[in-house]
This record gives C-alpha cells, sequence and structure tokens, in this order.
C-alpha cells in the first residue's frame, strides 16, 4: 500500500503530571495558563504506529497535524523528531481554541485528509483533557471512510487493513477498506523518545501554517459551557457493625 | 501498645511489600523498638544505577551500541534558570551587537523552562534592567511592586515587630514580588527570540573532557534503562553537545558541579558550602485578606533560637487574591527529628498567620534547597573549558534572602567574558577547552562581590550562644551601621551533613496532626508539586553503598532524611522477613530539592540527574 498518511497529531493537552487542576473563578473553564502542555498519550501512540508503518514501507509519507495555538507547534516538533516527514499547524488561538471541539477538529482533518489525498487517517482514541473520543469517529462520518477505533494490533493487507480492537467484550478482529480512520488504544505500540539529535534533526522539517477558514471550516462551536465546577468533595465514609445497622443508616440517609 | 509492636514485628509474620508511604503514628517508638531487631540479614538491592555499577562490567549490557551522536556548539549552557539565561541572552546580545554567529544551546532537565524554579521571590530588578533594560514594555512579569515590609519574631502565641529601617538588608523597597517560574519562562522567551537554542526535557547528565582534561561539553541522559539497571527495547543513548566553553548553571548543589569540584579541586581554597532547605506554598485567599505587595518575614517560633531559619509571606498582585508563603530552615540544625516540613505546617497555625490563610486554598506546594555560605564559600569559578554561574557556585545575599539577581549578573559577567575570546581571530587557550579567569577577576571586580563580602558575616555570626538573637544584634551593630567593614571574616563551622548529633543525644519532636485546612500532610502536598518520573528507569537517588542507611542513619541517626525530605522519597519500611528494616526510595516522588545530597550525615546519597522531562511540574513558583 503506498500511499500518503495523514498522521493526526491531536492539540496538545494537559498532561496528566499537571498539578491539581483548578476551575476558573469565574466556573466558565479551567485554568489553562502556564499548565504544563504536551502531546496527548494516545497520540504518541498513534504518530509511533505511523512512524512504524513507514519504517516496514507500507506508507510513503507520514504527515503531522495540529490544531491549536502557536505552542502547538511544539507537538508536532516532537511527531517529526519521532520520525514524522512534515507538518501542518492549522492556527486556532484564543476563545476559538478553548471552543475548539471534536466537531471542528474532525471537519478541519477532512478537509486537510481531501487536501492532502491522504489514505489513513492515524489518531489517539481521546485527548486526556476532555475524554471526548469522538474526533476519530466524527472524522471517518464526514469523509464517509470505514473506521477502526481503540486499535490494539494494526496490519496492512494488500489495500485492505486488518484490526484488532479492544472492546468491551474482549478483542475485535474486522478488516475494513481503505482509505480509513484508525484511533489508537494504549496498547498497539510503546511510543519511542524524541531524542535530542531527532529533535535538532527536526527543525529542519517544514510545518505550514494555515488558518481554519483556508481549509473553508467555520469553528464556531455548536456548544455553550454553562458552568464548569469541581467534583463534590468525598464524604468520610462511615463503618457500621451489623446489616441491620447498614439498613437503618441507609434509610435514615433517604437511599432506601 | 509498645508490646504489641514488638511482638508484631519481632513474629515471622510475611508481609505484603509496601508500596506506599503510610504515616506512621509514633515513629520514634517505632524505629527505636526496631533498631534493636536491626539484623545483620544482607541488605536488598536498592542501587541499581550505572554511576554506582558501571555498564561495562555488567553482562546485560554485551553487544548494545553505546556510539553516541556528537554535535558542535559554541557554548553550551547547562541549566535554564537566571544565570543560564541571562549568560543566554547576553551572549547573543554581544553577538548581535557585533554581527557575529554564535551557536549557544542550553539543556534543562525541566519539560518546560520554568517546571523546576522555586523561589519565593523578591526581585532586585537591577542585573534584570542592566541586561534588558526595555523589560517593561517587553512584559516581563514583574506586576507587584513591594508596598509594605513587615518583620517579625514570633513566639508561640505572640508577635514582635522589628522595625525595618532603611539600610538593613532585608528592606525591600523598589522591588517586586514575583513568579519566579513564570520570569524564567519569560527570559527563556526572550533568549529564543534572539535565537538561543533551548533543549527543555534534556537533562545534562555526563561532562565530558578532552584529552588534555579541559573540559569538552557535556551528555545528554541516556533513555530508555529499566528500573533493574537493564536496558530496555527503547533504549537509546544521549546526545553529546561539544563546546568551546561549558557554563554549568545547575542551580543550588547541582550535581555536574559536584563532579567538578573534585576533578579540578575547586574548592581547596574555599569553606564547605552551608545550605537552607526552603518549602513554599502558594494560596488564593479571601479577598478581604488580601494586601497586595505586603511583605511579611518572621524569625523565632517554631524554630529554637539555635536552629537558622524563617518564614515569608508575600502577596502577590496579578488580578486574583494570591499569596507566596514558605518556610525556610537552614541545613545546619543538629536535631535529627527535626522535619523542616512539619516546621513550615506548624508555622501556619501561629495567630499572626494564620488569619490570612483562613478561608483561603492552598493550590501549589515545593521545595528547594538554597545556598547560604556567601563569600566564604565560593569555589574557584573557572577551569579549563568551563564557568560556574549562578546558585551553583552560589552568590546568595543571605540576610536579604536574594540570590537571583547576583545570580543573573554573574551569568552576564560570564558572556562578557567568555564573548572576546570565542570571537578572537586566534584561540588563545593552551587547552582544547577554553579556560576563561578572566570572568572571576570581573565578578571580584562588580557590585555582586562588593555586596556579598559586606554581609559575610551575618549569617555565621548566628553561631553564638545566643544563637538567632546573638545574630540579630551582630547584625544591627555590625551590618547596620559599620556596613560589613569589620576586618574580620567569621568562618562556618563544617559541612551541613557533619552537624546531626546521634538520635540518642536529642529529643524528638511532638508536632501536631494537620488540620487539612491549613496544615496538610505530606503526601497531598507532594501531589501538588506535579512531581512524576518514568517509573520504570533506576531511582535517581543512588547510595555508594546499599548497607549504610540501615546501620548507620538509622542505627545512629534514626533515620532523619524520613524527615528532612519534602517529597516523602524515603521511607524505613519492615523487611519482608520481619526482622530489621529496610530503606524504601521511593524515587518518583522527588522534587529535585537536592536536601538529601547535602544532609545525609553519611554522606552516601549522591544525587544523579533522571531522565529528563521528570520532576515536579511548577507552575509559577
Amino acid at each position: 500500500l503506498s500511499c500518503k498518511v495523514l498522521s493526526s497529531v491531536v492539540t496538545p493537552c494537559y498532561c496528566f503530571v499537571s498539578p491539581q487542576i483548578r476551575v476558573k473563578p469565574d466556573n466558565t473553564g479551567v485554568v489553562t495558563d502556564g499548565v504544563k502542555h504536551s502531546m496527548n498519550p494516545f497520540c504518541e501512540i498513534a504518530v509511533e504506529e505511523a512512524v512504524k508503518l513507514k519504517e516496514k514501507k507500507l506508507i510513503k509519507e507520514v504527515v503531522a497535524v495540529s490544531c491549536g495555538p502557536q505552542q502547538s507547534q511544539e507537538t508536532i516538533r516532537t511527531a517529526l523528531a519521532m520520525g514524522a516527514d512534515r507538518g501542518i499547524h492549522v492556527d486556532v488561538s484564543g476563545k476559538d481554541y478553548e471552543n475548539l471541539g471534536p466537531l471542528q477538529v474532525s471537519k478541519i482533518l477532512a478537509a486537510l485528509a481531501k487536501q492532502e489525498d491522504a489514505q489513513l487517517i492515524l489518531l489517539g482514541k481521546q485527548a486526556i483533557d476532555d475524554d471526548c473520543n469522538q474526533t476519530g469517529q466524527m472524522t471517518a462520518a464526514l469523509l464517509d471512510w470505514p473506521q477502526g477505533t481503540f486499535a490494539s494490533e494494526v496490519s496492512l493487507e494488500g489495500d485492505k487493513i486488518n484490526l484488532v480492537r479492544e472492546i468491551d467484550g474482549g478483542l475485535e478482529h474486522i478488516k475494513i477498506n481503505t482509505p480509513a480512520v484508525i484511533t489508537a488504544d494504549l496498547r498497539l505500540n510503546t511510543p519511542r523518545y524524541a531524542t535530542l539529535p531527532n529533535i535538532m534533526k527536526a527543525k529542519k522539517k517544514k510545518i505550514v501554517t494555515v488558518k481554519p477558514a483556508d481549509l473553508g471550516v467555520d469553528v464556531t462551536s455548536r456548544l455553550e459551557v454553562l458552568k464548569v465546577e469541581e467534583p463534590p468533595q468525598r464524604q468520610a465514609g462511615m463503618k457500621v457493625e451489623t446489616v441491620e445497622d447498614l439498613v437503618v443508616k441507609l434509610k435514615e440517609a433517604g437511599r432506601v | 501498645k509498645a508490646v504489641k509492636l514488638e511482638q508484631y514485628f519481632c513474629s515471622r509474620y510475611h508481609q505484603p511489600k509496601l508500596k506506599i508511604k503510610t504515616e506512621h503514628a509514633t515513629p520514634q517508638l517505632y524505629t527505636a523498638l526496631h533498631r534493636r531487631a536491626c539484623s545483620t540479614v544482607s541488605t536488598p538491592r536498592i542501587t541499581t544505577h550505572y554511576t554506582i555499577h558501571p555498564r561495562d562490567k555488567d553482562p546485560r549490557w554485551e553487544g548494545v551500541e553505546m556510539e553516541r551522536f556528537a554535535d558542535e556548539a559554541d557554548v553550551v549552557i547547562v541549566g535554564g534558570g537566571p544565570a543560564g539565561l541571562a549568560a543566554a541572552i547576553r551572549l547573543k546580545q554581544l553577538a548581535n551587537k557585533h554581527e557575529k554567529e554564535l551557536r549557544v544551546c542550553l539543556v534543562e532537565k525541566a519539560p518546560q523552562i520554568g517546571a523546576h524554579t522555586l523561589s519565593g521571590a523578591c526581585l532586585e530588578p537591577s542585573a534584570l534592567t542592566e541586561l534588558i533594560p526595555d523589560w517593561k514594555e517587553r512584559g516581563a512579569p514583574l506586576n507587584t511592586p513591594v508596598t509594605e515590609d513587615v518583620f517579625s519574631i514570633l513566639t508561640e502565641k505572640y508577635r514582635i515587630p522589628v522595625p525595618i529601617l532603611p539600610g538593613l538588608p532585608m528592606q525591600n523597597h523598589g522591588n517586586y514580588i514575583v513568579r519566579m517560574g513564570n520570569l524564567v519562562r519569560w527570559l527563556g522567551e526572550q533568549a529564543e527570540e534572539l535565537g538561543v537554542e533551548l533543549y527543555p526535557g534534556y537533562a545534562a547528565a555526563e561532562v565530558l573532557f578532552h584529552e588534555d582534561g579541559s573540559v569538552k561539553g557535556i551528555a545528554t541522559n541516556d533513555v530508555g534503562i529499566a528500573k533493574d539497571g537493564s536496558p530496555k527495547d527503547i533504549f537509546e543513548r544521549g546526545m553529546e553537545l561539544h563546546a568551546k566553553v561549558t557554563l554549568f548553571g545547575e542551580g543550588c548543589h547541582g550535581h555536574l558541579a559536584k563532579q567538578l569540584y573534585n576533578k579540578f579541586n575547586l574548592r581547596e581554597n574555599c569553606e564547605p558550602q552551608t545550605y537552607a532547605i526552603g518549602l513554599k506554598e502558594l494560596w488564593m485567599i479571601d479577598e478581604k485578606k488580601w494586601r497586595p505587595g505586603r511583605v511579611e518575614h518572621s524569625v523565632g517560633w517554631p524554630l529554637d533560637r539555635n536552629t537558622y531559619g524563617g518564614s515569608f509571606l508575600y502577596h502577590l498582585n496579578e488580578g486574583e487574591p494570591l499569596v507566596a508563603l514558605g518556610f525556610v530552615v537552614g541545613l545546619d540544625y543538629t536535631n535529627p527529628y527535626l522535619s523542616p516540613f512539619r516546621e513550615f505546617q506548624r508555622w501556619k497555625h501561629h495567630p499572626f498567620v494564620a488569619p490570612t490563610l483562613e478561608g483561603g486554598q492552598r493550590i501549589a506546594y515545593g521545595a528547594r534547597a538554597l545556598n547560604e555560605g556567601g563569600c566564604q564559600s565560593i569555589p574557584k569559578l573557572t577551569f579549563p573549558g568551563g564557568l560556574l554561574i549562578g546558585c551553583s557556585p552560589g552568590f546568595m545575599n543571605v540576610p536579604k534572602i536574594k540570590g537571583t539577581h547576583t545570580a543573573m549578573k554573574s551569568g552576564m559577567l560570564a558572556a562578557e567574558a567568555i564573548f572576546p575570546k570565542l570571537t578572537a581571530e586566534t584561540l588563545d587557550s593552551e587547552t582544547a577547552g577554553l579556560h576563561v579567569p578572566e570572568y572571576a577577576e570581573n565578578l571580584k571586580n562588580s557590585w555582586v562581590w562588593k555586596e556579598l563580602y559586606a554581609v559575610r558575616n551575618i549569617r555565621p555570626s548566628f553561631h553564638n550562644y545566643f544563637g538567632l538573637y546573638g545574630g540579630m544584634i551582630y547584625t544591627g551593630i555590625f551590618y547596620w551601621i559599620f556596613r560589613g567593614k569589620e576586618p574580620w571574616t567569621l568562618k562556618h563551622c563544617g559541612t551541613d551533613a557533619n552537624q546531626l548529633k546521634p538520635a540518642k543525644e536529642c529529643t524528638p519532636i511532638e508536632y501536631p496532626k494537620p488540620d487539612g485546612k491549613i496544615s496538610f500532610d505530606l503526601l497531598s502536598s507532594v501531589a501538588l508539586s506535579g512531581t512524576n518520573h518514568e517509573g520504570d528507569q533506576p531511582p535517581h537517588l543512588t547510595l555508594k553503598d546499599d548497607s549504610i542507611p540501615v546501620a548507620r542513619n538509622l542505627g545512629i541517626y534514626d533515620g532523619p532524611e524520613q524527615r528532612f525530605c519534602p517529597a516523602g522519597v524515603y521511607e524505613y519500611v519492615p523487611l519482608d522477613t520481619g526482622n530489621g528494616m529496610r530503606l524504601q526510595i521511593n524515587a518518583q516522588n522527588c522534587v529535585h530539592c537536592k536536601t538529601c545530597d547535602i544532609k545525609d550525615p553519611s554522606q552516601n546519597i549522591n544525587w544523579v540527574v533522571p531522565e529528563g522531562g521528570g520532576g515536579p511540574a511548577y507552575n509559577g513558583m
């Protein structure tokens, strides 16, 4: 299968080692100023898979895409250091970035896929800041392409893709046609480190910046966030000696 | 209860391995009982790092490709803090002014510039103004000019106000309260704009030498080594960065600097460095309590008069009621039962401090060692191929509790001394690595030295019978009146590690339990620091001898590392066989403060740099 591959690098998101995320005082969102941003771990796995496929000579080119403000270029650089060939930065900043959700991102990716004539889109299964798990599926729908989500094994066979998906019931084996969208799950591979020599070489690889409007995509959000609040504080538990005590307490609390 | 404990541990009952830190209610009783039960059972292997167990003799490493990719720069700077960045900026400013090409590469172990920065801080803007005169227009985050300066001596219930007369070192008129992490991040942006190559997330792990013994550059850390020291599939060697001259700005007690001191005998004519540990929290307080620009310092309670230390509380003015507060304890303390973290937590309950925090919310925590040796402890600053800048050699003005302005100036002086040599027609150097002794001379002639010389006797003056009060009187007379011109220079009393008295000569300290509103437990604090490390790597807190902690640290000093580590890295837990204890190192908790390397009475702990990108995730600390 020789084709261009669009490897999607999702917007840089809060790395899970961030200190406690705080809700903004006006409850409109979370504080993002200065919080450590880096590549979504599932997207790292997707990039690694794309680079592996290229190393096996099954695909011709890996293009890394990220949507977000200027800083998201660092995420693209990391993908380039891991082995992607070139990058596309879709510049979305300020209020537009705060409202950027899966629907807008998938519209952008669909437009880019058509523009780049891609045959395969690889994404992480979900972003660890919003846990939406929607972008891959929506992109496939917009392009009317088959999708292989939660992939834990990917192999190319001619112009079809064999996929093993991790589902609640176990492992599902499917075969899908190309062009297709694949989202990566945790056990697909172990991403390589982006070592310093590769980061330096990546500085020479090209990153092109485009605006959503250039792709004919309107990023206005269809959703309005009403309120963001912290989860309720965990209440202390209570120990009871007998089952009868338990029933009494449950009745008292109005739970039974 | 005591008998029950003894029976429990002396039995051969098999215990599951403890992975989570448990806060023992009476640690002293527990371990005291235990000292008798410490067996001569062979010590379980703790240290697996290749600096202690070399890989060339390790069969698991046979055939592994150890070749490293190398690149050349003109200058390599280790450490992206105020000193390193100031040096980088100054170098590029000079290069642009004289229209010369200069490749300056800076490596920093934090994942982002500023993520490992922790400081009070009240910044004296002198060095910044020298470096970037239009810092205000460029948006430097100096948003809070100091409006009031309050100094107190605290007793358990009361407060004695101390007037801050003009001329005293702790007077802050003209200074700014800053969130140092944000300032460092801004400096990083300025450096990048000027063309400095910044590489956060890559730690300098090794110093490289030319054949003639001069410094050739550094190598970044290897990645992909498993916890037991064996290579993983994704193992990759670090990269070598060669330079004509390398600047080491690792901050207080840098691990590469430690090696350089030995290699080049840089400390033969100076006193050992003395240190303190600073713990800090950021609090969002009730708006009614917020007094933007207010600077509060205290000494006294809860420390006794012979333990150096004190507190700070600064009201920031950046649009929200944010307060930076913290506690500093001199690491020359003698009681192994002292816990700097718990002193900090109980200080917050003082009637003068608690009202400010009531109704507020803690949003950040962190800790870092700082140097207190002053000019008596400054080592030789230059050696063939390299220079030491910033808090690494240590330019902190202790009574002012400020070291950033001097660190930045040292970086700038280093850059100014190196530049003409780098761009000279012929490389005027006997060694392959450039030797730039002019840096040290220029520093001695600059305001940095004058300032440090004037306050040189203040910290050592605390070593007298009256402790804190003797020191304050000394400061009042000799600094305020005589401006440090007295003809003598007092000495420190040796290394901090040697100051601990054996546990049996000391009394355990009864600390109050944290109340969860103003004071907190250690683990929830560590969580707030955002620290994390790749779990599957050799612990970077390496022990030269794995058997010494139980034999000596626990045996004689009752395991002080359990108390001085602000991140809960060190725990003495019962052996699986039930007889005796072992040291458990929770390396993932480490916040890179370096206190253990400094205070270990056996000097057995050697902190080395973990995989780059790990460590705390401070945000504007």
